[in-house]
C-alpha cells in the first residue's frame, strides 16, 4: 500500500511534468500564431534551439535502450531487471523529441500530410518510419517482458529493438550526413558518430532517472551495480570523444574545410561562442570532468556518478548547439576562393539569438518525457524490483 | 474494468482518434484532384544564362522586379524571403571583381527535392523546381539541403499577395522561374525582362533543349560555369565570366 505522503509526491511530480509540458505547448501555440518571427531563427539559421532539444532526446532515446539490450540480448543479469525502465525511457524520450520536432514545424497542423505522403528518397521520411517502428517494437518488447506467457519472446524482441535502434541512430546522423552542400555536415562519419554519442547520452539519461526513481522510493543502488554502470558510461564517453576528434580530423584533412574548422574550434571569424561551447562545454565540462568523476578511485560513488551524468547531458546540449547552430551560422561556400557579400548574408557569419518560446518548447519536450516516465513507473512495474533484495548481497 | 482492459480500450481510442481525421482528409484531397489537367512539357528544359560581364555592380533591377512580380518584401530583412539576390564577389588571389544575381538554380538533380519528406518540393517535367504550398509542412530540410541558399522560409503572416503567386506563413519558397508567366504563354521572367529594360541584357531566359533558342546558342558559343559544379547537380542556371 502506498502512503498518503507517497501519493502526494506522485501528484507533485506529475503536476510538475504537466506544467512544463503545458508551457511548451503554449509556446508552440504562440509560435504557430505569430510565425517563426518570434523565434531567433532566420533564413540562415533555420533550425534553432528546438532542434537541439529534439535531436538530444531522439538520440538519447535510442541510447537509453542499450541498458535493456545488454540485459536481454547479451544476458547480463545486472542489466536485465532494468530492461523495462530502459524501454519506458526510450518511448518517453522518443515522444518528447518528436513532440518538439513536430511543434517546431512551420505548419504543425499538417503533420497528417507527413504521415500520409512519403518521399522515400528523403531521410526525414525514413525517420518517420524509423521512429514509429521503434515505438512499435519497444511496446512489443515491453509486453514480452511483462506478460509471463510471452517471456520467452523477450530475447528476440530485444534483438529486434537492438538492430532497429542502430538503424534509427544511423538515420538521425544521416539527416545531416547527406547535406552535401554544407561544410559542417557532409560526412559519412556522422552516422557512426551519432550511434556512439547515443550510447553515452542514453546511459547518462538512464542513470539520472534511475537515481531519481530510487531516491523517490528511498532505496539505494547496490555499490557493485552502480560501479559497473559508471564504468560503462566512462567507456562510452571515451569512445564519443574519440569519434568527435576523428570527425574534426577528417575535416582538417580537406583544405576546403580548414576555415570552417578554424571557425568552430578556434573561434575565428566570429565563431567565439561555438569554440567556447565546444572546448569548455562539451570537451571539458561534458567529457573530461565526468571521466575524472567516473574513474577516480575515491570519487566514483552514487552521488558523483549522478553529477557526471548531469554534466554529460549538459555537454551533449553544448555539442549539439555547436553542431546544429554553429554548422548553419558558418556561411555556405558557393564561390570558393572569393570574398562574397550580398543582402542575403552570403559570405557572412549568421547571427542567432534563441528566444524564450524556443526554450520553453524544448523544455516542454523534456517535461512530456518526464511526465510519461512518472506515470509509467507508477502504473506499471517499471522499477528494477530485485535490486532492493539484491542490494544487501553485493 | 481491469487495468489491462483499460489500457487496451485507451490504446484503441487514441489510435482511432488519430487516424480518423487523416482518412477523411485523404478522401477530400482525392476528390479535389482535377481530371485531365495538362502537365509541363518534358521536351523543354527551362534555364537561364547569367552573363556577369554585362551585370552592373550596384544594379538591383532584377531583384526589385522579382519582388514586385511575386509580392515579396521590397526591403528584405534576415527573416524575409529573397528569391533572387545580387552577389558581389572578389577573387582573393587576383582581386578580380564581379557582380551576379543568384537564385534557385533549378537543378536537374535537386537536393531539395530529394530531402523533402512529403514530396512538396518537386521538379516539373520542364525542369522548373517548385514547392507545393499545400503539401509543405515547413520542416526547412530543403533550406538545409540547398547548396545555393536559394530557399526562404516565410516567418510571418503575409499581406498584399499577388493572385498568381500564392504564398503562406510557415512554408518554404523560392524562385519559380516565373512559372505563372510561362504557363500563360509568357516568354521571359520578371528579372530577365527588367535587366533587358535597364539596358544590360545580362540575364537570358529560355529553353536549353531548343537548339534554335538564344540561350542554347549562347551556351554553345561562350564558356559558362555552373555554381558548385563539383556536386554534379546539373543546374539549369549557367554563369559566364565568373
Amino acid at each position: 500500500m502506498r502512503s498518503p505522503q507517497d501519493i502526494r509526491k506522485f501528484w507533485l511530480m506529475a503536476a510538475l511534468g504537466g506544467a512544463v509540458t503545458a508551457m511548451g505547448l503554449a509556446a508552440a501555440h504562440f509560435v504557430e500564431l505569430h510565425g517563426h518571427i518570434v523565434t531567433g531563427m532566420n533564413n540562415q539559421v533555420v533550425w534553432g534551439l528546438p532542434h537541439v532539444f529534439a535531436i538530444f532526446m531522439v538520440v538519447a532515446a535510442s541510447g537509453v535502450l542499450n541498458v535493456a539490450s545488454i540485459g536481454s540480448v547479451f544476458g547480463q543479469p545486472v542489466y536485465k531487471p532494468r530492461a523495462p525502465l530502459s524501454g519506458l525511457l526510450c518511448l518517453a524520450l522518443l515522444m518528447g523529441g518528436l513532440m518538439v520536432l513536430m511543434l517546431d514545424l512551420g505548419r504543425p497542423e499538417r503533420v497528417i500530410v507527413a504521415a500520409t505522403h512519403y518521399n522515400f528518397k528523403s531521410v526525414f521520411a525514413w525517420n518517420v518510419i524509423l521512429y514509429s517502428g521503434m515505438s512499435g517494437i519497444v511496446i512489443v518488447y515491453l509486453f514480452t517482458m511483462f506478460e509471463r506467457r510471452f517471456n520467452a519472446w523477450s530475447k528476440p524482441a530485444g534483438l529486434a529493438a537492438l538492430v532497429w535502434r542502430f538503424v534509427l541512430t544511423t538515420g538521425t546522423g544521416s539527416i545531416f550526413a547527406f547535406l552535401v552542400g554544407r561544410q559542417a555536415y557532409a560526412s559519412a562519419l556522422l552516422a557512426p558518430l551519432f550511434i556512439v554519442l547515443s550510447f553515452g547520452w542514453g546511459l547518462a539519461a538512464f542513470l539520472i532517472v534511475q537515481h531519481t526513481m530510487y531516491a523517490w522510493e528511498q532505496q539505494h543502488l547496490g555499490a557493485a551495480v552502480q560501479r559497473r554502470m559508471a564504468r560503462l558510461l566512462g567507456v562510452f564517453i571515451f569512445a564519443s570523444l574519440y569519434l568527435v576528434a576523428v570527425y574534426h580530423l577528417t575535416n582538417l584533412y580537406y583544405a576546403r574545410q580548414g576555415a570552417f574548422e578554424a571557425f568552430i574550434l578556434l573561434g575565428r571569424e566570429g565563431g567565439g561562442l561555438y569554440a567556447l561551447l565546444f572546448w569548455g562545454g562539451y570537451v571539458l565540462l561534458g567529457s573530461v570532468l565526468p571521466l575524472v568523476l567516473l574513474f577516480h578511485p575515491r570519487l566514483g560513488g552514487e552521488r558523483w556518478t549522478l553529477v557526471a551524468a548531469l554534466l554529460i547531458v549538459a555537454g551533449a546540449f553544448a555539442w549539439l548547439y555547436v553542431f546544429i547552430i554553429g554548422g548553419q551560422a558558418y556561411p555556405l561556400e558557393i564561390f570558393p576562393g572569393h570574398v562574397v557579400s550580398s543582402s542575403f548574408g552570403d559570405g557572412a557569419v549568421a547571427t542567432y539569438q534563441p528566444t524564450l518560446p524556443e526554450l520553453l518548447l524544448g523544455m516542454g519536450g523534456l517535461g512530456a518525457a518526464f511526465l510519461m516516465t512518472v506515470i509509467g513507473v507508477r502504473v506499471l512495474d517499471f522499477m528494477p524490483q530485485d535490486d532492493f533484495v539484491a542490494a544487501g548481497k553485493v | 474494468m481491469s487495468r489491462r482492459g483499460f489500457l487496451g480500450v485507451a490504446a484503441a481510442a487514441i489510435g482511432g482518434a488519430m487516424l480518423a481525421p487523416g482518412i477523411q482528409l485523404i478522401e477530400i484531397a482525392r476528390a479535389a484532384t482535377p481530371a485531365g489537367a495538362a502537365g509541363a512539357n518534358p521536351q523543354v528544359r527551362w534555364g537561364m544564362l547569367i552573363d556577369t560581364t554585362k551585370c552592373a555592380t550596384g544594379c538591383t533591377d532584377c531583384v526589385t522586379a522579382c519582388n514586385t512580380e511575386n509580392g515579396l518584401d521590397p526591403k528584405p530583412s534576415p527573416t524575409s524571403a529573397q528569391w533572387i539576390r545580387k552577389i558581389e564577389i572578389k577573387e582573393i588571389k587576383t582581386g578580380r571583381q564581379a557582380s551576379a544575381p543568384v537564385m534557385c538554380q533549378h537543378c536537374a538533380e535537386p537536393p531539395c527535392v530529394d530531402v523533402c519528406p512529403t514530396g512538396a518540393s518537386f521538379k516539373r517535367a520542364d525542369g522548373i523546381v517548385l514547392v507545393d504550398r499545400h503539401a509543405c509542412i515547413g520542416c526547412r530540410y530543403c533550406v538545409m539541403a540547398c547548396p545555393y541558399k536559394a530557399r526562404s522560409f516565410v516567418h510571418e503572416e503575409l499581406s498584399e499577395q499577388k493572385p498568381d503567386v500564392p504564398r503562406g506563413k510557415g512554408c518554404v519558397e523560392g524562385c519559380t522561374l516565373c512559372v505563372h508567366r510561362i504557363d500563360q504563354g509568357g516568354k521571359t521572367t520578371a528579372c530577365a525582362e527588367a535587366c533587358r529594360q535597364a539596358g544590360h541584357g545580362a540575364i537570358v531566359f529560355g529553353d536549353l533543349n531548343d537548339p534554335q533558342s538564344e540561350i542554347a546558342r549562347r551556351v554553345r558559343e561562350i564558356q559558362t560555369t555552373q555554381l558548385r559544379a563539383d556536386l554534379k547537380l546539373d543546374p539549369g542556371v549557367r554563369y559566364h565570366g565568373l
